[in-house]
C-alpha cells in the first residue's frame, strides 16, 4: 500500500487550455494517506472519474505530478502502477470457478500455490464466498459476481491502492448495507488504501473515514462525515449532504450580525471580522436540524412566516419565509407548530457564513 | 372520476400475481407502497387497461370498464425507465399525445410550452432525448403524461433511477402539480419515506396482496399487522419477542434476555400471552431515561445518510437499529445501550395482528430535533 500525492495537479481535455472553464479538473494539491479509507463524492460531471483515471494512469494530467510514496508516477502507464480496480459491473472469468477467479491476480504475479490458497481462503471468508469456491462463476447472480469482483480487487496485498468505481450499482438495494458494512470491516482488517468513487452520499459517508467532495472540477472539501454535516466548507457541501440540505440565505453584514430581510441574526463573535476582501456574494447557512422554532417572541428570535408544515410521521418539516427567502426546519414528530407567524432561533455556533460559496472561518 | 377495483385477481401461468384485491380510488394522490414483487405494477397495468384481470371487475364512475382497451380510456403512465421517442425532440415527445388527439397547432404549442415550464425543461425543447441528463429525460416523460390531462395518472416508481438530490426536487415539484389537478393519481413506490412525503392515501401491498388502505399517516401510525409495519418502515421496525404475564404489580412483559418491565398505559388491555413488541428506529435511543427499557448491545455498523445515522447493533439474540439525528461515528463492536421508551411500543399478537399502538395525542412544545 502507498501514500498517493497530487502535486499542483490540473487537467484539461483541450490541447491549449486558456481559462479556468477549459479545465475538467481545477488545480489540486492532495495527499491520500497510506491505509486510508477515502470516498470521492460528487454529482455526475463533477470530475471524479477524471481524477480516478489520473490515479490509475488512464489519463495523464496536463499539469502537475502524481507521486506514490514519493516516487513520480505521472508518466507510467496503468500496468506499471500496481493499482487494483473494481468497476460498476462484474468483471470476472465466467468459465472459471470462483476460487480460480479470486486466485487469478495472485497466480498472474507468480505467487506460489500455498500462499495463493491461503490468501484466497482469507478473502473468500471475509466476503462470505467460502461455500461458493468450487462453483463455476457463469451461473451465479449479479450480486455474487460483483462480490467476486470485489474479492479480485482485494486479494493482492502488494498493490499501491484499490479503486472502487460505484461498486454497489448492481447490488440489490436490500443487500447494499450488508456489503457496505463488509467493505468497512475489510478495510479495518486489511488496512488497504481504498478510494471509493460514488455519487451516493450514504455509501460515501458510511464507508469512508475521509470524504473528498468534488463540485464543478474542484475539490470543495476533504473531511470526516461529521465535518461535512456540521461544518460544510462550501455551500455545495451544505446543499448536497443532508436531506433536506442546508438553508442558505443571502445576507449583508452589520457588526457581528447577518442582516436578512432587515432583521439581525447574531453570528459568532468575531466571525464577520474575518472577511478580509470586500464584495462577492455573502450567505449564511444553517441546517434544518439546527434551526430552532418558538411560538412567541424571545431574545434573538427572528420573526418569520411559517408557510406550511409537513408531517412525515417520524418528524415534521416546516417551510418558513423570511422576506422572499425560503427556509426549512426539521422538527420532532410531536412538535406543536402551525402555519402563520412564528419565530426562528439561529444558534450562533451552528450558523455558518459563506463568501462566494466558501466558508468564512 | 372514481376508480373501483372489485375482487381483482391475476394469474400468469401457474403464478398468482394478485389475490382478490378490492380498492376504491378517488381524485387526489393514491400511493401504492410495497417491496418489489408486491404486485404494484400488475395492478397499475390493470388500472390502465394494459392487462385484463383473471377475475374481478374494474369500474369507472360505476361503469364496468374491465375489458375496455387502453386507447379508449383517459389514462397516462410514467415508468421507472425513462421512456421517450429517441428520434423526437423534447417538444415533439411532449406534443405526441396532443397530435394523436388532433389538437390544433396553436393549442399544441401553447400546452407544450406551459407544461415544459412547469417541469423546468422549456429551454430544452429542441434537444433529442439522448442529449439530456437522466433527470431531464424523466422530466420529459412526466411532461408528456401531464399534457394529456388524463383522468387517471399512473406513476410507477418514477424517481427510482435518479440521484437523491434530483429526487427531492422533482418530488416536490410533482406534488405541487398533482394538488392542482383533479385526476386520480396513483404513485407506486418501495420507499416508506417517499410515501410519507407524498401524503394522501396509502395502500400497502405485499406479495400480491393488499394489506391495508387508509390515510398515509393513519397507516403509518396504526399498521394493522406486523407485515404492514415492516413494509412501512425504513430503517426496519425493531421487533422484540415478549411474554405478557400477570404479576403482583399488574401486567408485565418479559423479554427473552430476561428483562422485565410493567406495561405502559396504552398496553394495559393486552391479554397474557406471546407478543412481538415493535419500536421504530427513531424511537430507539442511546441514552437511557428513568422510564426506558435498556438493552446492552454491540455496534455492527453505522450507516450514515448525511442527516441521520442508523446504528445497526446486536443485543442478545436481537438485531436492532437506532436512528440518530446528525452524523456520529462508532467503532466496530463498540458497546452501547439501546434505550426503548415503553410508551413508543407497538404490540403485535402471536398471529402478527396489531393489539396496541402508541398514543398519538401527546403535546410536546416544538423544539429542535438535534
Amino acid at each position: 500500500m502507498a501514500r498517493i500525492e497530487f502535486e499542483n495537479l490540473a487537467h484539461s481535455y483541450k490541447t491549449n487550455p486558456q481559462q479556468p472553464s477549459d479545465y475538467a479538473l481545477q488545480k489540486i494539491e492532495l495527499t491520500w494517506r497510506d491505509g486510508g479509507a477515502y470516498a470521492l463524492l460528487g454529482p455526475s460531471g463533477c470530475g471524479k472519474t477524471t481524477l480516478l483515471n489520473i490515479i490509475s494512469g488512464l489519463v495523464r494530467p496536463s499539469q502537475g505530478r502524481v507521486l506514490f510514496d514519493g516516487r513520480d508516477m505521472t508518466d507510467l502507464p496503468t500496468e506499471k502502477r500496481n493499482i487494483a480496480q473494481v468497476f460498476q459491473f462484474p468483471v470476472i472469468y465466467d468459465t472459471m470457478s470462483v476460487f480460480d477467479n479470486l486466485a487469478f491476480p495472485l497466480r498472474n504475479r507468480g505467487m506460489n500455490e500455498t500462499d495463493t490458497r491461503k490468501r484466497v481462503l482469507e478473502i473468500a471468508e471475509l466476503l462470505e464466498l467460502s461455500s461458493d469456491l468450487k462453483i463455476r462463476a457463469s451461473g451465479l447472480s449479479a450480486d455474487i459476481k460483483q462480490k467476486i469482483s470485489l474479492g479480485r480487487g482485494l486479494v493482492r496485498s502488494d498493490v499501491a491502492a484499490i479503486l472502487f468505481d460505484e461498486p454497489l450499482t448492481v447490488i440489490d438495494p436490500n443487500l447494499k448495507w450488508l456489503l457496505r458494512s463488509k467493505l468497512k470491516q475489510i478495510h479495518q482488517q486489511l488496512k488497504l488504501t481504498l478510494i471509493y468513487v460514488t455519487h451516493d452520499q450514504i455509501e460515501a459517508l458510511t464507508f469512508a473515514d475521509s470524504v473528498v467532495v468534488m463540485y464543478d472540477g474542484a475539490i470543495v472539501q476533504v473531511g470526516t462525515p461529521q465535518e461535512l454535516f456540521e461544518r460544510p466548507k462550501h455551500t455545495f457541501v451544505g446543499y448536497f449532504i443532508g436531506s433536506p440540505g442546508m438553508n442558505l440565505l443571502d445576507c449583508t453584514l452589520e457588526h457581528d450580525n447577518a442582516v436578512v430581510d432587515g432583521q439581525h441574526i447574531k453570528l459568532e463573535a468575531g466571525l464577520a471580522a474575518k472577511i478580509t476582501t470586500s464584495g462577492g456574494e455573502l450567505k449564511i447557512g444553517i441546517r434544518p436540524e439546527f434551526l430552532g422554532y418558538a411560538q412567541e417572541a424571545q431574545t434573538n428570535a427572528i420573526n418569520a412566516q411559517i408557510e406550511r408544515v409537513d408531517d412525515l410521521g417520524n418528524y415534521k418539516i416546516a417551510t418558513a419565509k423570511l422576506g422572499t427567502q425560503t427556509l426549512k426546519l426539521k422538527l420532532e414528530e410531536d412538535a406543536q407548530i402551525s402555519s402563520g407567524a412564528g419565530w426562528l432561533v439561529f444558534p450562533p455556533e451552528r450558523l455558518m457564513l459563506y463568501q462566494n460559496g466558501r466558508v468564512v472561518e | 372520476m372514481t376508480l373501483t377495483l372489485e375482487h381483482i385477481s391475476k394469474n400468469v401461468g401457474a403464478d398468482t400475481h394478485l389475490y382478490d384485491l378490492s380498492l376504491n380510488l378517488e381524485p387526489g394522490l393514491n400511493v401504492l407502497l410495497g417491496p418489489t414483487q408486491a404486485g404494484k405494477t400488475s395492478i397499475m397495468r390493470i388500472m390502465a387497461g394494459l392487462d385484463k384481470p383473471t377475475l374481478g371487475r374494474l369500474l369507472i364512475d360505476g361503469r364496468d370498464m374491465t375489458g375496455v382497451a387502453v386507447q379508449k380510456r383517459s389514462v397516462a403512465f410514467v415508468y421507472q425507465q425513462f421512456v421517450n421517442y429517441p428520434s423526437f425532440t423534447v417538444f415533439d415527445n411532449i406534443a405526441s399525445p396532443l397530435r394523436l388527439k388532433g389538437s390544433s397547432q396553436d393549442e399544441i404549442k401553447q400546452q407544450v410550452q406551459s407544461v415544459a415550464e412547469m417541469m423546468h425543461i422549456d429551454h430544452l425543447l429542441d434537444r433529442l432525448p439522448a442529449a439530456l441528463s437522466g433527470g431531464q429525460q424523466q422530466r420529459t416523460a412526466i411532461a408528456r403524461a401531464l399534457v394529456k390531462q388524463a383522468d387517471l395518472l399512473l406513476l410507477d416508481e418514477p424517481l427510482v433511477n435518479l440521484d437523491y438530490k434530483l429526487r427531492e426536487e422533482l418530488r416536490a415539484e410533482m406534488l405541487e402539480i398533482f394538488t392542482r389537478r383533479n385526476s386520480v393519481v396513483v404513485y407506486a413506490t418501495t420507499e416508506p419515506l417517499e410515501a410519507l412525503m407524498l401524503g394522501g392515501v396509502t395502500s400497502v401491498m405485499d406479495a400480491g396482496r393488499l394489506l391495508q388502505t387508509g390515510s398515509t399517516l393513519e397507516v403509518y401510525h396504526r399498521p394493522l399487522n406486523v407485515r404492514v409495519a415492516e413494509v412501512f418502515s425504513d430503517p426496519p421496525m425493531n421487533l422484540i419477542p415478549a411474554q405478557v404475564q400477570n404479576g403482583s404489580n399488574g401486567l408485565s412483559a418479559k423479554l427473552s434476555s430476561g428483562i422485565e418491565f410493567s406495561l405502559p398505559e396504552h398496553m394495559r388491555l393486552l391479554a397474557p400471552g406471546a407478543y412481538k413488541f415493535g419500536i421504530r428506529a427513531n424511537h430507539a435511543k442511546l441514552t437511557p431515561s428513568g422510564s426506558s427499557i435498556n438493552l446492552p448491545a454491540k455496534v455492527e455498523l453505522a450507516d450514515i445518510s448525511g442527516s441521520e445515522t442508523y446504528v445497526h447493533a446486536s443485543s442478545h439474540d436481537l438485531r436492532m437499529v437506532v436512528q440518530l439525528t446528525g452524523v456520529h461515528s462508532f467503532g466496530l463492536h463498540q458497546e452501547i445501550t439501546v434505550a426503548l421508551e415503553p410508551s413508543r411500543l407497538f404490540a403485535f399478537d402471536g398471529g402478527g395482528v396489531l393489539q396496541a399502538s402508541p398514543n398519538r395525542n401527546s403535546s410536546v412544545p416544538a423544539k429542535v430535533v438535534a
